[in-house]
C-alpha cells in the first residue's frame, strides 16, 4: 500500500508528464485557452490511462514479455504496434459510451476525444510503464502488480489534469497583458510553460 | 511535371522556414524539447523522424485510393508502428548507446503529430514523389529546429559540442562556469520560445495578433 502511495504522488509531481517529459504537449498547448475544455480534456486523459495502462500491463506481462507465449521468445519488439491498436480501440470506445451516455460532455470535448488516440501521454506512460515493469521491486519507480499499473495511469492523468487547469488558468489572465508582438501567442505560452516547469523542479528532491 | 518545378521545391523548402513544423505548425513538440539535452541524440532523432517521415508518407500515398475512409487513422497507425519498429531494432543494433539515450522518445515517433499531421493533410491527396519531398522538407525543418536547442542545450550546459569539449580551459580559469539550469527540462522550453520570437521578428507575416 505503501508503494502505491509513494507512486501516486511521484507520478504526480516528480515526474510530471508535462513538466519532466514533455509528453502530450501539442494537444496541451493547443486546447488550454480556457480552463473549462483544459479540464474536460484533463478528465478524459486521465480515463483513458486508467483504462489503457491495466490493459497494456496485462499485455506487456502475459503476452509479449520473455517466455510468455512461446518458450525462449521475446515479444516486446511488438510493444509499439500493440500498444497502439490498444490505444486506438480504447479512445474508440471510450468515444461510443461517452455519446451513449453523456451527450453534454460529448458535444463539449468534440474533436479532442479522438485525438486522445495520438497523445503522447497515453503512448508514452505505456513505454514509460514496460520500462519499469522490468525493473527491481524494491525500486521506488517499479511498477510489480496490476495495482501500482493502476496508480501509475492515475498520477501520471492527475499530474497532466493539473498542469493543463494551471496553464489554462495563466493564459486567461494573460490575454489582458502587452506581450511583445512577436512573442504574442505561442512564444510566451513556452516561456510560460518553462516557468511552470522550473516551479514543478522543486518537487525533484522530494524522497517517498 | 518535371521531377523538381516550382511546386515541388516549394513543397520541400517551405516546411524549413515558412510553415516550419515545430515552430510554426506546433506540432511534434514533445520530442523536440526532450532529447535536446545534448547533440548527438538530437540529430540521430531527427534523421530518424526524416527517414519515417518520407517511408510512410510514399507508403500512405500509394495507398491512398485503396484506404476506406473511417479506418484510414487505424492504417495510417499501423503504418507508422511498422516503421517505428524498424527505426528502433536498427538503432538497438547498430547504436545502441543512442537508443538507450532516447529511450521511450524512438517509440513515441508513432503519435508524433508531425507525422500524423504530414500523412492527413498531404500524403492522403498528392502523389508518391511529392509526399516523398514533402516528408524530407518536414523532416528537416524539424531536425533544424532539435539541432538549434541542443547546440545551445549542450555548449552552455556542459561546455560540449558532440561530446568533444570545446570551451578552452583558460576561460574556465577566469571564472566561467557551465550553466547546469540548461540541461534541465525547463530551459528547452524557453530555448524554443527564443527561437519562436527570432523567427516571428524576422517574418512579420507569421506574428499573431
Amino acid at each position: 500500500m505503501e508503494h502505491f502511495f509513494s507512486l501516486l504522488v511521484r507520478s504526480i509531481f516528480v515526474d510530471n508528464m508535462i513538466f519532466a517529459f514533455f509528453l502530450g504537449m501539442c494537444s496541451y498547448l493547443a486546447v488550454s485557452k480556457n480552463v473549462k475544455t483544459a479540464f474536460g480534456l484533463g478528465v478524459a486523459v486521465t480515463f483513458v490511462l486508467l483504462i489503457t495502462l491495466p490493459v497494456n500491463y496485462f499485455l506487456q506481462t502475459k503476452v509479449l514479455g520473455p517466455d510468455c507465449l512461446v518458450e525462449g521468445v521475446d515479444l516486446s519488439f511488438l510493444g509499439f504496434i500493440l500498444f497502439i491498436a490498444v490505444i486506438a480501440g480504447i479512445v474508440q470506445l471510450v468515444e461510443m459510451l461517452v455519446e451513449r451516455f453523456s451527450p453534454s460532455l460529448y458535444a463539449s470535448l468534440g474533436i479532442f476525444l479522438p485525438l486522445i488516440a495520438v497523445n503522447c501521454a497515453i503512448m508514452g506512460a505505456s513505454l514509460f510503464m514496460q520500462q519499469r515493469i522490468t525493473m527491481n521491486p524494491t525500486d521506488t519507480q517499479a511498477i510489480a502488480n496490476l495495482g501500482d499499473a493502476f496508480a501509475y495511469a492515475l498520477g501520471s492523468g492527475i499530474g497532466w489534469l493539473l498542469a493543463i487547469v494551471g496553464l489554462a488558468a495563466i493564459r486567461e489572465k494573460l490575454s489582458y497583458s502587452n506581450v511583445p508582438v512577436a512573442l504574442r501567442g505561442l512564444g510566451i505560452t513556452f516561456i510560460t510553460v518553462g516557468l511552470m516547469a522550473m516551479a514543478f523542479m522543486c518537487f525533484s528532491g522530494l524522497k517517498i | 511535371m518535371s521531377l523538381f518545378s516550382k511546386n515541388n521545391q516549394e513543397t520541400f523548402f517551405n516546411p524549413l522556414s515558412s510553415s516550419n513544423p515545430v515552430t510554426v505548425q506546433v506540432l511534434g513538440i514533445c520530442s523536440a524539447l526532450a532529447v535536446t539535452a545534448q547533440l548527438k541524440p538530437a540529430i540521430v532523432m531527427g534523421l530518424s523522424v526524416t527517414v519515417i517521415m518520407s517511408m510512410s508518407n510514399v507508403i500512405i500515398s500509394l495507398l491512398r485510393k485503396t484506404i476506406p475512409n473511417r479506418i484510414r487513422i487505424i492504417v495510417q497507425l499501423v503504418v507508422c508502428a511498422a516503421l517505428v519498429t524498424i527505426v528502433s531494432e536498427v538503432l538497438k543494433a547498430f547504436a545502441y548507446d543512442i537508443s538507450v539515450q532516447l529511450s521511450v522518445y524512438v517509440g513515441l515517433i508513432i503519435t508524433n503529430c508531425i507525422l500524423m499531421g504530414r500523412l492527413e493533410a498531404f500524403a492522403m491527396q498528392n502523389g508518391p514523389w511529392e509526399s516523398f519531398l514533402d516528408g524530407v522538407g518536414n523532416g528537416l525543418g524539424y531536425a533544424i529546429i532539435l539541432v538549434i536547442v541542443a547546440f545551445f542545450r549542450e555548449l552552455l550546459g556542459a561546455g560540449c559540442l558532440l561530446g568533444f569539449s570545446v570551451i578552452p580551459q583558460c576561460v574556465y580559469d577566469c571564472g566561467y562556469l557551465n550553466n547546469g539550469l540548461m540541461l534541465m527540462p525547463p530551459m528547452a522550453l524557453i530555448l524554443v520560445a527564443c527561437i519562436i520570437w527570432v523567427h516571428r521578428s524576422l517574418n512579420k507575416d507569421l506574428q499573431e495578433k
